[in-house]
């Protein structure tokens, strides 16, 4: 570090080397070494160097690419739902707590922060008991307000059961983007928005034409935040459905499928090699998405500085 | 900006939708506590009701505690979350500290590299994971996951607390040197206690996926006696998917922790997304 000075600081050594010690050894080169693994098989009980040939069956071979692409669109999908349902609720939750004239706001974002806190286990569970026809107390709700005819297992039927688990994962994170949207509206400044009131700029016109537009750096993180958790997700879907991801395979995600594939599951052996392709594969995914908004999204918002 | 004042049907909406939200947000939670009290045949009969006299029940409780190891469970949780919490907080500051105090060769390039892992999850590199901890021969041991969740932590952590960290006075820290204090004793004793409130929202930050994971639990200590609280629910219940009174006060129990913790570190968690979260 300090090799031209005549002696090394090694105070800074001391101190960086635990941190950078655990955090190479266990995350860096693991995941290096995952992407280096993708490139093996095994043949006999030995490891051999087999180039891209793990990426040429989960891409084409049949035997793994219809899965591969069912679970790829699946996530798709559940991160749209993400986008359509979750980051407009809580902006506007968010835009509704920052109003002056609403009391009670801690209160409300406290409550609206609980779900998040809970694992996805509970979750998980808890809305598969509720939405269950055996326990009924889904289509009694809906009774109550004369809809009974909507209900249907939704959890059980492949036409719903992946947007069903994405709404339940929306109800749970809505937290996350409203807490960052409501940060973000606090640091607008009054003199800005008395500025836009005299001009005659008021209520839902002051949002979509000044507040708005001064938010979008946070939903921005609250895009790149929803995209990252949501192509790596698994436990929710995982805790409601198994690691098959039913009903036949309607929800899997790349999450699940990299879980089944890597450490095996009912008749099926584990395949650390294809395992380690789909994990390079969610980490091309991930990369692609950062990069887009670090050099598409990020660069090209224009920050306001008070 | 005051038109909602000035218009009640605004407001009145606005209070709608929170109130809304408030009953969504809250119900499954609801409904899961209260049921857990009931005898099986109330729980069908009349879900939405409070347990009454009548209905009164602790048989899922008893059956919870008599097959389920919760507390070696909830122990196992513990002491994962807090080791993992002590040195992701220790070995972060100690890395944050150098790269905000001390200007040397390749600072910059540190930081870049210890910044990487935020926005990288590390279950991507779970396969060489579990083949590393094979290995080292530390699968099934509570060591493995506080290892994985030390070094997923600790990314954010540095990056937070060299933020806190540049905000220290330098009179402070030079003052100390002249007094012939050491490096470390500067870090320890006069840094450290004035970034307390960074560290309290790195722990909060971290606390959360950490207690809640079910990933790496499942993947490197799936073993009885290893089992957290997280995967150890998600087991029970499985095993007991039909016995509705145990499968509700499994889960009633899972939820009691995490909403105490909660409870005791919301304004702690609130004020850190707040305050820091948006750069």
């Amino acid at each position: 570090m300090s090799d031209r000075k005549p002696r090394i600081r090694w105070h800074i050594v001391v101190f960086l080397a635990p941190a950078v010690a655990v955090y190479s050894a266990f995350m860096v080169f693991p995941l290096f070494n995952t992407l280096r693994l993708a490139l093996y098989t095994e043949v006999d009980n030995v490891r051999q160097f087999a180039g891209l040939e793990n990426f040429r069956r989960l891409f084409f071979d049949p035997l793994w690419a219809d899965a591969f692409w069912n679970a790829l669109g699946n996530n798709v999908w559940f991160f749209v739902i993400h986008m359509l349902v979750q980051n407009p609720i809580g902006i506007l939750l968010a835009a509704i707590l920052s109003h002056p004239a609403i009391r009670f706001v801690s209160f409300y974002r406290s409550v609206f922060f609980i779900p998040t806190i809970l694992s996805f286990v509970i979750v998980g569970f808890a809305w598969k008991l509720i939405l269950s026809p055996i326990w009924g107390i889904a289509p009694a709700l809906l009774d109550a307000v004369g809809l009974k005819s909507l209900y249907a297992p939704w959890l059980g039927k492949e036409e719903y059961a992946l947007t069903t688990l994405a709404l339940v994962s929306v109800w749970q994170f809505v937290g996350i983007p409203m807490m960052l949207i409501y940060a973000a509206l606090l640091t607008i400044p009054d003199e800005i928005l008395e500025a836009g009131e005299i001009d005659g700029i008021t209520g839902w016109s002051a949002f979509w034409k000044i507040k708005l537009p001064l938010i979008l750096p946070a939903i921005g993180i609250i895009s790149i935040l929803t995209f990252v958790g949501n192509f790596n997700a698994f436990d929710l879907i995982y805790a409601a459905q198994g690691a098959l991801a039913g009903p036949n395979f309607s929800t899997d995600i790349l999450g699940t499928f990299l879980y089944r594939t890597f450490f095996g599951f009912q008749l099926q052996l584990g395949d650390p090699h294809m395992g380690a392709a789909i994990a390079t594969a969610m980490f091309g995914i991930i990369l692609v998405g950062v990069c887009i908004y670090l050099f598409g999204i990020q660069t090209r918002l224009r920050r306001y500085q008070f | 900006m005051n038109k909602a004042r000035r218009n009640p049907l605004n407001l009145f909406a606005a209070h709608a939708i929170l109130l809304t939200w408030t009953v969504v947000a809250l119900f499954p939670v609801f409904v899961i506590l209260i049921n857990s009290f009931k005898t099986r045949k109330a729980i069908f009969r009349e879900p939405l009701a409070l347990p009454d006299a009548d209905s009164f029940s602790l048989i899922g409780y008893q059956t919870v505690l008599r097959q389920g190891d919760f507390f070696g469970y909830f122990q196992n949780s513990m002491i994962v979350t807090v080791a993992s919490l002590f040195f992701i907080l220790l070995f972060g500051a100690m890395a944050a500290f150098a790269l905000s105090e001390y200007r040397f060769r390749g600072n910059t390039l540190m930081g870049l590299y210890l910044a990487l892992g935020i926005m990288i999850p590390i279950r991507i590199g779970t396969v060489a994971i579990l083949e590393m901890m094979v290995a080292l021969d530390l699968v099934n041991t509570l060591a493995a996951l506080i290892l994985v969740y030390t070094a997923q932590g600790l990314p954010l952590a540095v990056f937070i607390l060299s933020e806190f960290m540049r905000g220290v006075s330098d009179d402070l820290k030079n003052a100390g040197r002249i007094d012939g204090l050491s490096e470390y004793v500067i870090f320890f004793r006069l840094v450290l206690p004035l970034v307390r409130p960074a560290m309290a929202t790195v722990a909060v930050f971290n606390m959360i996926p950490i207690w809640n994971d079910l990933w790496f639990p499942l993947i490197l200590a799936p073993a009885e006696e290893t089992k957290t609280l997280t995967l150890g629910s998600q087991v029970f219940i499985g095993q007991f998917v039909t016995d509705w009174n145990a499968v509700l006060s499994a889960l009633s129990m899972a939820i009691l922790p995490a909403l105490i913790l909660y409870v005791i570190f919301s304004r702690q968690l609130i004020r850190g997304i707040t305050s820091g979260a948006v750069k």
